[in-house]
């Protein structure tokens, strides 16, 4: 007769409490989405009109709201169960797709739309917010409000004296 | 007969590229599922980790989506 050794992790009956770290990373790349949207808007306006500008907002608010519904789905999920999480990840990432897809053959035969600076502000504006917000995540994995001023980094960083040098220096 | 490969080849690009980060998607969970059950202290680094992981792979679906619209509408 045999004993188990080890216990697997009840995946149903586990759950994470407290705010969600994801709706804090999808709010700091909204706020940065935001801060990118006048510049990109107005590359938009250079180099296809009015239209190009009017394209380039439409996929920016495309992508920010693609990131908060993705954070918001995950969030409310993870408070009931981690299994539930997962089920929200991967049929979140069906929805998602089937929404944006659904958004932008809605507005394409609008005389307004250019699908070419749509397309490009899509994809940049995806993959630039998250690359800018990697840099202020890496710093603090698992709230990035709480990266450590400049000074304090440097601290932290310089290396620790070793005991001989210590008793030289006293 | 261009105009249906055009569509045939949207359709292909719009599909593939779909698959590929749902699988991604679904190991990357997976994995993080498990991390978070078995170590629930560090459940709020593994789920930044695991959404900005997750993003970054939706990042392909939506170059998929774009060749799509690209080569189906333009």
């Amino acid at each position: 007769m045999s004993f188990p050794t080890t216990t697997q992790p009840n995946v149903l009956a586990q759950r994470m409490e407290g705010p969600s770290p994801a709706v804090a990373v999808a709010k700091d790349l909204a706020r940065r989405g935001v801060m990118i949207a006048p510049a990109s808007i107005v590359l938009g306006a250079v180099f296809w009109g009015t239209d190009g500008a009017l394209s380039v907002a439409l996929g920016l608010g495309i992508v920010v709201v693609n990131f908060l519904l993705a954070a918001a789905m995950l969030g409310y999920a993870a408070r009931i169960s981690l299994a539930l999480m997962a089920g929200a990840a991967l049929f979140g990432f069906l929805i998602r797709l089937g929404l944006i897809t659904i958004a932008v053959l809605l507005v394409r035969n609008e005389p307004w739309v250019e699908l070419v600076p749509l397309g490009i502000s899509l994809i940049i504006s995806h993959l630039g917010l998250l690359f800018w917000e990697m840099r202020f995540v890496s710093a603090s994995l698992a709230f990035p409000g709480l990266k450590p001023p400049p000074n304090e980094r440097r601290i932290i960083q310089e290396p620790e004296m070793n005991p001989v040098e210590q008793q030289e220096q006293l | 007969m261009k105009n249906a490969s055009a569509a045939s080849g949207a359709g292909y690009a719009y599909g593939l590229a779909a698959i590929g980060p749902g699988i991604g998607i679904g190991y990357l969970v997976g994995q993080a599922v498990q991390a978070m059950a078995r170590q629930p202290e560090s459940a709020g680094q593994v789920q930044t980790t695991m959404f900005l992981g997750i993003a970054f792979t939706e990042a392909l679906a939506l170059i998929g989506f774009v060749v799509f619209i690209l080569l189906k509408f333009v």
